[in-house]
């Protein structure tokens, strides 16, 4: 957590973090790229969560402190934007489409699929904390529908089974190493 | 940099392009790239390295070709201009394109030491020389699907290099810009865009021209000007696209728009679930400003300009303008009323002009060709083209770029090809979780902003999707609704608890609880949601509920007890 500071946040930057991780760095930089402006709050939010992967009660502090934004403020805007979690998430991350093209098409089996055969409620992390299934609004890969994508990679016109596949592929390396 | 320096680049680019035979395209677009196009490109690159007649043929990287069901499409263009599309160009057959379209120059001397993998190359290409398969995916360039297009904002897409200024200059790029700043005056720019009834390619479709008007007028030392690049409906990525593949298309117009109404600065605010777009808009950003065509005295002139990205989160109702401020603003994406508008009271209260990235790709085009050129294409009252990403049950299905006016049969069953297999054609959405939809009884309709409204739909950003007659309208327009409810930002009692309760009346008729009224009392709730929301998002929830009680009651009705 950070320390308390001077009014205008600017220099602390030099600093590393008490906990000694460097990816507080990051931060840091960014705010400091905005000059500490607290319009900076969602850039700052974006870079934060690339970096770490999800948006944890510290680091809301952090930011809150060194930006000099009220906390309830910093939740505020973290907790009104979808794409901003506070969990941290799988090894693996099966994206299902269920924007308008991929609902026509079937994505929603395609969920309940993965959903049933992996045990992992939608919006959920495994356990085993393995594998996270999630479903976003729309990809833009209208003209592939239905659309996945598992740890990044994109895969059109999915069916039930082809992402039940992808997904077991990807465990079972898992399972070996 | 001067006008000199801006020609001599282009022409520079332009007799570089020349002195190749032939040009291979390979679209890296989002929906090609989930088709494999990566490897396709790789495979091209690879092929003319091994061949070693890169000084002969250029594989180059460029956006959407539009056909975006049968990615990943290639095209090969001779230095003649003849041109020719492959479909489904997997690596196989990117190798057979390879032999076919690129000669195997023999290994210059003292060059006997080609590396083993290359070699490998070289004696697969032999052998793809002599298959026969490119034929059967030559995508005829006389389908509908092509030849009904008239292109104005995707002119350049699919021709250029999205990373590549140079390229973008030898199509003719920052003349329009070059042109306003030195031969037109800020008020000729807007009446300029009056004349040629451009209107808001957002949705709401207000006049471009007086927009810019409004914002030149207002009194202040400061002013925005705001690309609205937050594409949040499902089922449409024309902007993406825009963005993707051709993104100073999108600054130029952003420029010739702060030109018009004396803005220095200038804001993308593109959706964070887009990282391409966000990366080569800043890319594009980066060159314009090292050619000195981004920054201060631009080309020459005393006209000053600076552009930034900023991203957002994953919001729909951040594309409302009121609550896109407040985001860039640092703030929770909330709407506020209206008045005042953005134009007089926008980003950090000062007058803001907050466009569509496909109104500012408009921009251009229009500025080039004349206000009359552009008010020719489309209707009365709807100039222009529309932009639509077709989707959904169709055989074709991809990016289109129609005069407005067009009939929504000549989309579906002409270019679309019509619905795949034996269901048909039952609805067509537009305008996403905002808009409704259009019934076989009206699929004459002409395409624009007034008939879609008389229709309960909205013209909206530009998804079309399409419905067969597997799907059941209620459950539809359910759907629609999950995500209106998931999306009200909370602030305004109307759609915050009318979006709920609408659901709630849905999933009691589609759980066989229906009752007697309960379709009286949709509508009802309905109506309320409608004309008491404070922003855009509640005003149009439950037009999707609407429009399909309007023509498909009977599904409806069947949920009742008898």
């Amino acid at each position: 957590m950070a320390k308390k500071q001077s009014s205008n946040g600017k220099g602390q930057s030099k600093a590393p973090h008490p906990s000694g991780d460097e990816r507080y760095k990051v931060i840091d930089r960014t705010m400091k790229r905005f000059k500490y402006e607290k319009d900076a709050l969602l850039e700052v939010l974006h870079a934060t969560q690339e970096t770490f992967g999800f948006l944890s009660d510290d680091l809301l502090i952090y930011i809150s402190n060194h930006l000099q934004v009220p906390l309830s403020q910093v939740y505020g805007v973290a907790t009104f934007y979808h794409l901003f979690t506070f969990e941290p998430l799988g090894k693996h991350n099966c994206i299902i489409c269920t924007g308008t093209a991929c609902h026509v098409k079937g994505s929603a089996s395609i969920a309940e699929a993965i959903s049933q055969k992996f045990n992992v409620p939608i919006g959920k992390t495994t356990e085993d904390g393995l594998l996270s299934l999630t479903t976003a609004r729309c990809l833009g890969s209208c003209g592939l529908a239905p659309v996945t994508v598992l740890d990044g990679e994109v895969h059109g016109k999915a069916t039930d089974e082809s992402t039940i596949e992808r997904v077991e592929r990807v465990l079972a390396n898992e399972v070996k190493v | 940099m001067s006008r000199e320096k801006l020609d001599q680049m282009a022409d520079r680019e332009r007799e570089r392009q020349e002195k190749f035979d032939r040009r291979v395209f390979c679209c890296i677009s989002t929906a090609c790239l989930s088709a494999g196009a990566g490897r396709t490109m790789q495979a091209l690159k690879d092929g003319l390295e091994a061949s070693q007649s890169g000084d002969k043929v250029e594989v180059v990287q460029t956006g959407c070709m539009g056909l975006c069901s049968r990615g990943p499409l290639v095209r090969v263009r001779e230095n003649t201009g003849e041109e020719t599309y492959y479909a489904d160009v997997t690596t196989e057959l990117a190798e057979e394109l390879i032999a076919k379209y690129v000669p195997l120059s023999e290994p210059k001397a003292g060059d006997e030491a080609l590396a083993p993998e290359i070699i490998e190359t070289r004696s697969r290409l032999e052998a793809a020389r002599r298959k026969r398969t490119l034929k059967k995916h030559i995508l005829s360039q006389n389908l509908p699907f092509f030849t009904k297009q008239v292109k104005v904002v995707l002119r350049d897409v699919g021709y250029v290099d999205p990373e590549k200024l140079e390229d973008y200059l030898a199509h003719g790029g920052y003349q329009a810009l070059y042109k306003a700043i030195t031969e037109m005056t800020p008020e000729e720019v807007c009446d300029e865009m009056s004349r040629s009834g451009l209107r808001g390619r957002g949705g709401a479709g207000f006049p471009t021209g007086t927009k810019w008007t409004f914002v030149r007028k207002a009194e202040s030392d400061i002013k925005y000007v705001v690309v609205n690049g937050d594409e949040g409906d499902p089922g449409a990525y024309m902007d993406r696209t825009m963005m993707e593949d051709n993104p100073h298309q999108v600054l130029e117009g952003m420029m010739i728009a702060a030109y018009a109404v004396g803005a220095y600065h200038g804001f993308f605010y593109i959706r964070g679930e887009y990282p391409i777009a966000i990366d080569r808009i800043r890319r594009a950003i980066r060159a314009a400003r090292r050619a000195g065509i981004l920054g201060d005295s631009i080309l020459g002139s005393d006209f000053n300009f600076n552009a930034d990205v900023r991203i957002g989160a994953g919001a729909f109702v951040c594309g409302e303008e009121t609550a896109l401020i407040h985001s860039i603003e640092g703030k929770r994406g909330m709407p506020r009323m209206r008045p005042p508008y953005p134009a007089t009271s926008g980003l950090w209260g000062k007058p803001t002009v907050i466009n569509n990235v496909e109104t500012m790709a408009s921009v251009p085009a229009i500025l080039l060709n004349g206000a009359d050129w552009y008010a020719k294409i489309g209707t009365d009252q709807s100039k222009g083209t529309k932009v639509f990403a077709l989707a959904g049950q169709l055989t074709n299905t991809g990016l289109i770029e129609v005069p407005m006016g067009i009939s929504l049969r000549e989309i579906v069953y002409e270019m679309g090809d019509n619905v795949p297999g034996d269901a048909e054609f039952k609805a067509a959405q537009t305008g996403g979780p905002s808009g409704g939809c259009i019934p076989m009884s009206h699929v004459d309709t002409p395409v624009d902003y007034e008939r879609l409204k008389e229709l309960g739909s909205i013209m909206g950003s530009g998804g079309l999707v399409i419905i067969d007659s597997t799907t059941s309208m209620p459950q539809f327009a359910r759907f629609f609704m999950d995500f209106c409810v998931d999306e009200s930002c909370g602030k305004c009692v109307p759609c915050r608890v009318g979006t709920v309760q609408i659901r709630a009346l849905l999933d009691k008729l589609l759980e066989g609880r229906g009752q007697v009224g309960d379709l009286e009392r949709l509508e009802e709730v309905c109506e309320i949601v409608k004309s008491t929301s404070l922003c855009g998002l509640g005003q149009s929830a439950p037009n999707p509920v609407l429009s399909t009680l309007q023509f498909f009651r009977e599904e409806y009705e069947i949920l009742l007890p008898s």
